[in-house]
Parts: C-alpha cells; structure tokens; sequence
C-alpha cells in the first residue's frame, strides 16, 4: 500500500501530474461553490443582525457589511424585558434546562436499553427489539396532538416539555448498532473479575463507546434545542417559554423587525456553532468510527 | 488493513457468549431492567397517544370543551374520504407529500453521495469546507424558515431574484418563489435540502472511509478508471449505507412539517400546494378544533407510512441487503 504510493510521482509522466493539477482546481472550484451554498445564508444571517432592519431585505445589498451596529442586539433584549413578553434571559434558561435534561436523560435511558438489547438474553426481548424498530418510523408530530390531550393539564411547566423526549427509539437503534461491535472478550473479563451487569456497563462498556454517547449526545441536542411544535402547543406562560418560540414574536411585529429577528437568530445559533466546531471533528470521527481503521 | 484484523475475532466470540449465559443467572433481571426506563418511555409518550389517537379517530371531540365526546364510529374515516371538502384537501395533501418524497429521497441521496465523495479526498483546506456544510445543521428550522423566506422575498429585494437578476442582466427577477403555486413547493425542497443533507453526508462519508483501500488498488491494477472505481468498488462498498440514507430520508419527508408550518404562519407561502398531511392534522386538531378529525388524519397517514416502509424493506430484503 505504501509502497505504491511512494513510486507514484516517479513513474507519473508530466502531461499526467498536469491533469491532476487540473482536477485539483476544479475539486476546489465545485467545493467552493457548494460550501457558498451552504454558507451564504449563514452569512445573511450574520451580517443582517448587524445592519438596519429596513436595510436587510433590500435584494443584494442585503449582502454588503455598512451600516453595522450593535442596535439590533439591544433592540433584542430591551424588547425581551416585560413580564408581558418575557425575559431572554429566562428564555434561554428554560432552553437550556429542557435540552440538557433531554440529552442527559436520553444518554442514559436509551445506552441502557440498547445494551440490553444488544448484548443480554431475557424473554420476549426479540419482540419488544421488533416493536422499538417499528416506533421509530411514528413521527412526533404524529401523536403530538393526542399526546397533547392526555397531557393538558400540565400545560406550561418545564418537565413537560423535556420528558415526552428523553425516550427515543432511533437513539435505542443508533446506540444497538455501536454496541454490537464491543468484543465479547470484554464483557467476560468483567464478569470473571466479579463485576455485575451494572459495573459492567457503566465502568467498562460506556468508557469504550464513548464515540456512540457523543453521537447520540450531539444528534439529540440539535433536535431538541431548536423543538417548536410541542412548545407551541403547550407553552403560553412567557416564564416557561423557550428561545426558538420566541423567534415568533419579533416575526410578527408590525413592520417585521428583520434585523432583530437576525440578531436573535445569530445569538441562538451562534453558542451551538462554537460547540459544533469544537467537537466536530470527534463527531464526524465517531459516526464513523465503527467501520473506520484504527 | 486493520480492518480485517479487527473483525476477524468477532464470529469467534459468539460461542464463548453463548456458554457465559449460564454465570450470569444470577442477573435474570438485568435485561428487563435495563430496558424498561426507555421502554416505559415510549410507551406513555409514544404508543399510548397513538392508541388515543386511534380511540380518538371514532369520536366527535373537542379541546377544552365541556361538551363530552361522542361516539360516531367510522364517521370521521368516511367523511375523509367522501365529505368532497375534505377528501380534495386531504387528497391534495398527501399528494404534495408523495411528490416532496419522489423529489427529495433520490435527490437528497445522491447529493449526499456527491458530497460525501468531494469532501473525503485529502486536499488542503478541507477542514473549512466541511465545516461550511455542516454549518445547517445547527439551524433550528424556526430560523431556518424565517431566512428562507428572506431569501425568496418578492420583489426585487429578495436575495434570489436580485441574484437571478445579476446574473441575467435583469431578465429574470421579482418572482414570487413562495406564493406562487408553481414554485412554492420546489422552493420549500430546496430549503429541506440545505437543511438536512449534511447530516445524510456525514453518514455517507463514515461509510466512504470504511471501503477498503485494497479494493481500489485491486481495481486499478486492472486498469480501472476513476469513474468505474466508483461504480464497481465504491457505490457496491457503500450500498447498505445508501439504503439506510434512502430509508431515512424518506421517513423523514412524509413528515415533512416545520418549514411548511411555519412559513405559511406568517402568510407567505402558497397553501394549497405546499400544506402536508402532518400540517393538515396539527391546524385540524388544533386551529379548527377538530381533534377526532385530526386523529382519523393521523391513523390513515401512520398506515401509509407504514406501508411504504414495509414495502422498502421488502425491496432491500429480496436484493440481500440489509
């Protein structure tokens, strides 16, 4: 393998590497077209939070960093400072208590399940496996209204907002297919040193699958931080209302506010994009690190 | 390399398992008890509601009202299917949800693919550009949705007409990309797209690195072509991995919602040929107060999707994949 690719510019003739430099421009023509693709709204984004509200839908424009100021971010929080309309501090809070109870909750309850399912012999597990399978084709939105029926009573609280989704099916499956490939050897040297199914798990799986918790971890809070139909349901209460609901209310001012909206929207996303890129490369590396060389 | 070594010793093992059940009887209820958190989970907060749901879809019932609920039996279901208002409204619906899947499954996989295969070489900068896609993948869809209709703004002051007007030298411009019944769905497809194949991306790549590089050596020993060594070695390598992608995705728009939601809340995108069938159940149940209504909704669209998964399934099952 190495070898191969040691002889490689040796052997390659000029007209050969000239190609190849051809196709090097060309990757990164198209990888900068597609990468404009996905950033240009991002930048919109960005830049619009710092112009005029009047100056952000004014066609290309719109792109041109003048006019910047910090107005649009006061705007924000003087707007978000009644009772009436709530806190953004206390937004964020509610935002932030919700998604880390979620993602918490969700690491622990769905790991368990899936090892059990994965590497324990009980009754009836193939069936119930089979059920957890068919449950991750409902989709929420699916029983959200008669989930919202048996639940109204607990309308604008906080837990009701977090529980419905630490249980999740797709992590179960995601969390199984990691599990699956623990070498047996593992477990075994466990159990021959006295530990129960408990120790085994927390103290000698968990610490070896780490990549699959920060999978699940960083995939369940993507969901969950930016959920709006379950809050749209149940919230009204402005104390116990999340940050994504709260995108609604600049939208709605008469003229439409755009360049809060954006301020707004660049504070939402702005913290995520800062753990996502610390952490991208362990994510990236983990979803494949089942099938990955070593 | 490695990966051969790796996972040679694992068929190995399966017996050694096997013999190790008997030690662990000591811990019969280990399993159930692992399991049963995330199961009682789902039971209350996913199987229960759909089982009210089902319930629900035989009764004239409404929220908040101190009229109790009535029992029609299968009213609701014919009425869905008779009642000429709402047959053409539900019809309609499901319709836009069958073509955003034709559209969107082979066009978000093999965009997934495409991107996938244009960022796995090793090129300086790489980092950048994959950190630029991956960057939708922290919208929330709320945000999501008010940039978008931002970017299709009527008139000359939305971002795509300006640009289409640069780029055509002002033939082409204030177009309606939302409201318009002809564009309104391909502009909420393209939006779904930016938002979510990054996310079919990383999963293809991971998949990408995992086809042994013996293969293509394999292959270009026998003169292969770069083109050919993608058919022949990479698109069979990573086949499972695209059905998954396929699956998925497919799951994922029949429950398309939030984007068509939340735009046509604030009035800015063409209902009829844009509203799905899950945007349909929430302003029933809800908007109209309809909630047996919405519940009849959701039991014949759950069949649907039921069908259709089981269908793909037996397609991929009978080509031996997973």
């Amino acid at each position: 393998m190495t070898m191969s690719k040691t002889m490689e510019p040796t052997r390659r003739s000029s007209s050969m590497k000239r190609t190849r430099r051809w196709q090097t421009a060309l990757h990164y023509l198209i990888l900068t077209v597609v990468a404009l693709f996905f950033f240009l709204p991002v930048y919109y984004l960005i830049v619009g939070s710092f112009r005029p509200s009047s100056e952000v839908l004014s066609g290309l424009s719109g792109f041109v960093p003048t006019n910047l100021s910090f107005d649009n971010y006061a705007g924000v929080f003087d707007h978000l400072s009644s009772d009436a309309t709530g806190h953004f501090g206390q937004f964020a809070l509610v935002s932030i208590i919700v998604t880390t109870a979620v993602v918490a909750g969700s690491l622990i309850v769905n790991s368990m399940a899936a090892y059990s399912f994965a590497r324990m012999k009980w009754r009836g597990k193939k069936v119930l496996f089979l059920l957890v399978i068919i449950l991750t084709i409902i989709p929420f939105e699916a029983v959200a209204l008669p989930l919202y029926y048996m639940f109204s009573g607990q309308r604008d609280t906080v837990v009701i907002q977090a529980i419905p989704f630490i249980a999740n099916a797709f992590s179960i499956f995601l969390f199984y297919t990691f599990f699956l490939d623990v070498p047996g050897e593992i477990e075994e040297a466990a159990r021959l040193d006295g530990a129960g199914p408990f120790r085994t798990f927390f103290q000698v799986i968990v610490p070896i699958t780490k990549p699959a918790f920060a999978t699940v971890a960083i995939l369940t809070f993507l969901g969950q931080w930016g959920s709006y139909l379950w809050p749209v349901l149940m919230v009204s209460d402005p104390t116990v209302r999340p940050l994504p609901l709260a995108i609604s209310i600049f939208q709605n001012q008469q003229p439409p506010e755009w360049g809060q909206v954006l301020a707004f929207g660049t504070m939402f996303i702005v913290p995520v994009l800062a753990v996502f890129l610390i952490f991208q490369r362990w994510f990236v590396a983990s979803i494949s690190s089942s099938a990955i060389k070593g | 390399m490695t990966t051969q070594t790796q996972k040679i010793p694992a068929p190995a093992v399966a017996p050694a398992k096997r013999q190790s059940s008997a030690i662990l009887t000591g811990h019969r209820f280990a399993g159930p008890l692992f399991a049963s958190p995330a199961l009682i989970g789902l039971a209350i907060f996913l199987v229960a509601p759909f089982v009210l749901a089902v319930v629900l879809s035989f009764y004239r019932v409404q929220l908040n009202s101190p009229r109790p609920a009535r029992f029609i039996g299968f009213e609701q279901y014919t009425r869905l299917f008779t009642d000429p208002d709402l047959s053409a409204a539900f019809g309609q619906a499901l319709l836009n949800n069958f073509t955003f899947a034709l559209i969107v499954v082979p066009v978000q996989t093999v965009l997934a693919l495409g991107l996938a295969v244009l960022v796995n070489r090793k090129l300086r900068g790489m980092v950048v550009f994959r950190t630029f896609i991956f960057m939708p993948l922290v919208f929330p869809l709320a945000l999501t949705a008010v940039i978008w209709r931002l970017i299709y703004s009527r008139g000359d002051e939305g971002l795509l007409n300006a640009l289409l007007g640069l780029f055509s030298g002002g033939a082409l411009s204030s177009h309606d990309w939302l409201g318009s019944p002809s564009t309104a769905l391909g502009s909420i497809i393209v939006m779904s797209i930016w938002q979510s194949v990054s996310f079919q991306m990383i999963i293809v790549l991971a998949a990408l690195q995992s086809v042994p590089t013996e293969l293509y050596e394999a292959a270009a020993l026998d003169r292969a072509n770069k083109w050919q060594q993608f058919i022949n070695v990479t698109v069979p390598g990573i086949r499972n991995t695209l059905i998954f992608v396929a699956l998925i995705t497919t799951i994922f728009s029949f429950r398309l919602f939030d984007q068509v939601y939340l735009l046509s809340r604030s009035g800015s995108v063409d209902r009829g040929s844009t509203e799905t069938v899950m945007t349909q159940i929430i302003n029933t149940g809800f908007d109209n107060n309809n909630v047996g209504q919405a519940a009849a909704m959701t039991v014949i669209f759950m069949l649907i999707i039921t069908m259709i998964a089981i269908i793909q399934r037996a397609a991929v099952r009978q080509r031996g994949g997973v």
